[in-house]
């Protein structure tokens, strides 16, 4: 319990939206993000507004998380940013050339053993065989489960599957990677330590993170901001930074500037829900 | 659009607490250490006689006790419940098996007949699969076809079969094909249903997994819709085997021309009252369709859970 964090600046005072209204939609210079929505509203055709103005950048090399309440649009803002589904209003510009998406179920062929369903993306992308192979092996090894190739997911935890969906969404090596709530299912312990596991992968790859959650210490213990939402219509109410480099330690949740930091995002929250 | 909607989070609203681990619930706490891994398929360190009595005594003796039933039955009701000179209604068993199987005036012509209805049957079986299929593919690709098509196939189960059977035969004469063509009338709707269930079986978020991965429909069709589809394929291929028999046994009895099949002989033995013959087909026919479905069930046993990569089931 020694370890202490890297460096302990006091938190950022509350940030306010990334860009003033009427900003370039792209600073030029460096620090394109890799996602960026400006403005973004969605209605469904049933009337419901689940997302109204909201602003956000993640750029390369950040990693961040979006928690709120039940039904705040969290979920919805995800599937805008993939392209699964199109806005309704404002626009979003992705300069990725991968984007990948891990689902809140492991969402794994059930019919696969765990390396092929690491290969799905490389076989409909038209990899080649060998080389597809390899990635989805390496991949496997880099979320620990070396081991388990030949495994079908009836056979693994609900921990083990949500390893080989992360490795499925790793293996493309994604500029842009979107997590929707995934550990969300899993027991706390299970769960605590995939989010060990997951900064760790996030210190190694360097992606563009956007993650979804509902709880407030994972989001502080993987970010390097946390954006709160409000309650439907969703919009952001508050963003934290979150100072500590990587990798983090595990006790760094005991650490009372962590206790500090998750505090002001459950007060954030509080207020707007 | 329903499991895109925001309230997805169901069950995952335990951990808002920022602190203080939650007290360990599941049984899930293993990492992915190989060796903590429950094992594939560990084998059976039971010695090989000890396996053989427990699949007689689970497998083999249950089925022997139902037939010594319904022979003891059989004799109970041939003798204790009906006069002498009625007997001749059911024939004790060792009469029928007695006067017939010895008989080769009797047998050769049965057995002529049950081979050409087992044609019959497993012909019409392979052209419900590949119909029930391919309908079923069809329908799921777009559901303007769906629309279109499904009526048909309802039509195709709740028509009676007997009402479409004698029209069968004047237009398509009295022979093998019409036989076939009443065997698939009545075979194919598990298959175009199973299979349609199957193909759309596959979860939003896999669709969309490959929406995300720029999959073409026909990728999405063979490495998602119809892998998925699988499990289903099989049971409809067991139901739509068991009923292949009975469409056969109904051909032969309504179509008398060319070889007889076995529900001819059916037919012509209960005309003449011919009494050890016709429970000798009968029981003939039984075997045949518990033969045929017996088949199919250790097939779909077999396949589906090697699918999964797992035996039991």
């Amino acid at each position: 319990m020694t370890t202490a964090p890297p460096t302990q600046h006091a938190t950022t005072p509350r940030a306010t939206a990334p860009d003033a209204p009427g900003a370039p939609p792209r600073a030029a210079g460096t620090d394109v993000p890799t996602l960026s929505l400006r403005g973004v509203s969605k209605r469904f055709p049933t009337g419901t507004t689940a997302l109204t103005g909201v602003d956000l950048d993640v750029t390369p090399g950040e990693f961040v998380s979006v928690v709120g309440p039940s039904g705040c649009g969290k979920s919805t803002l995800l599937r805008l940013a993939s392209g699964l589904d199109g806005v309704t209003g404002g626009e979003i510009d992705v300069a990725a050339t991968t984007t990948s998406y891990v689902f809140q179920d492991a969402t794994l062929l059930e019919w696969r053993s765990a390396l092929k369903n690491v290969e799905l993306a490389g076989e409909l992308r038209g990899v080649p065989r060998s080389e597809r192979r390899a990635a989805a092996q390496a991949a496997l090894d880099l979320v620990g489960l070396t081991g388990f190739e030949k495994q079908h997911p009836r056979q693994l935890s609900g921990g083990m599957r949500m390893r080989v969906s992360i490795a499925r969404a790793l293996v493309a090596e994604p500029d842009l990677a979107l997590f929707d709530e995934p550990f969300g299912a899993l027991d706390e312990i299970t769960r605590l330590r995939m989010q060990t596991e997951l900064q760790r992968l996030f210190e190694l790859k360097r992606f563009a993170g956007l993650f979804i959650t509902h709880s407030v210490s994972e989001a502080v213990y993987l970010s390097t901001r946390v954006v709160v939402m409000s309650g439907r219509p969703g919009r952001i109410v508050d963003e934290v930074e979150v100072p500590w480099a990587y990798p983090r330690p595990p006790e760094l949740r005991y650490d009372p500037e962590f206790a500090s930091l998750t505090g002001r995002v459950s007060a954030a929250l509080g207020e707007h829900s | 659009m329903s499991s895109l909607d925001v309230e997805r989070a169901a069950g995952a609203t335990t951990d808002t607490a920022p602190t203080a681990p939650a007290p360990a619930t599941g049984t899930d706490l293993v990492g992915p250490t190989p060796g903590t891994a429950r094992p594939a398929d560990a084998p059976d360190r039971v010695s090989r006689t000890g396996a053989a009595l427990r699949v007689l005594r689970d497998k083999v003796l249950p089925v022997v006790a139902a037939l010594a039933g319904l022979v003891a039955i059989w004799y109970a009701v041939t003798y204790l419940l009906l006069d002498a000179d009625r007997r001749f209604l059911l024939p004790p068993p060792h009469d029928v098996v007695g006067n017939t199987v010895t008989n080769a005036n009797v047998m050769d012509p049965m057995l002529d007949a049950l081979g050409q209805s087992v044609a019959v049957a497993l012909v019409g079986l392979v052209v419900a699969v590949a119909i029930g299929m391919g309908w079923a593919v069809l329908m799921s690709q777009w559901g303007f076809v769906e629309k279109v098509l499904y009526p048909y196939a309802v039509i195709l189960q709740t028509v009676p079969i007997l009402a479409l059977t004698p029209l069968i035969g004047i237009w398509m004469g009295y022979g093998f094909n019409a036989r076939i063509v009443v065997c698939v009338i009545i075979a194919v709707f598990p298959m175009i249903s199973n299979t349609l269930f199957g193909l759309q079986s596959a979860s939003q978020e896999a669709h969309d997994l490959f929406t995300l991965n720029k999959a073409s429909r026909a990728q999405r069709l063979l490495k998602l819709q119809f892998p998925a589809a699988v499990p289903a394929i099989f049971t409809g291929l067991r139901n739509a085997a068991g009923l292949s028999v009975i469409g056969t046994i109904v051909g032969d009895f309504f179509f008398q021309q060319g070889s007889p099949g076995i529900g001819s002989l059916l037919r012509v033995y209960t005309l003449r009252l011919n009494m050890d013959p016709l429970f000798m087909a009968i029981i003939l026919t039984a075997l045949f369709g518990v033969a045929v479905f017996s088949v199919f069930a250790a097939l779909d046993r077999a396949v589906v859970g090697r699918w999964y990569g797992t035996r039991r089931r």
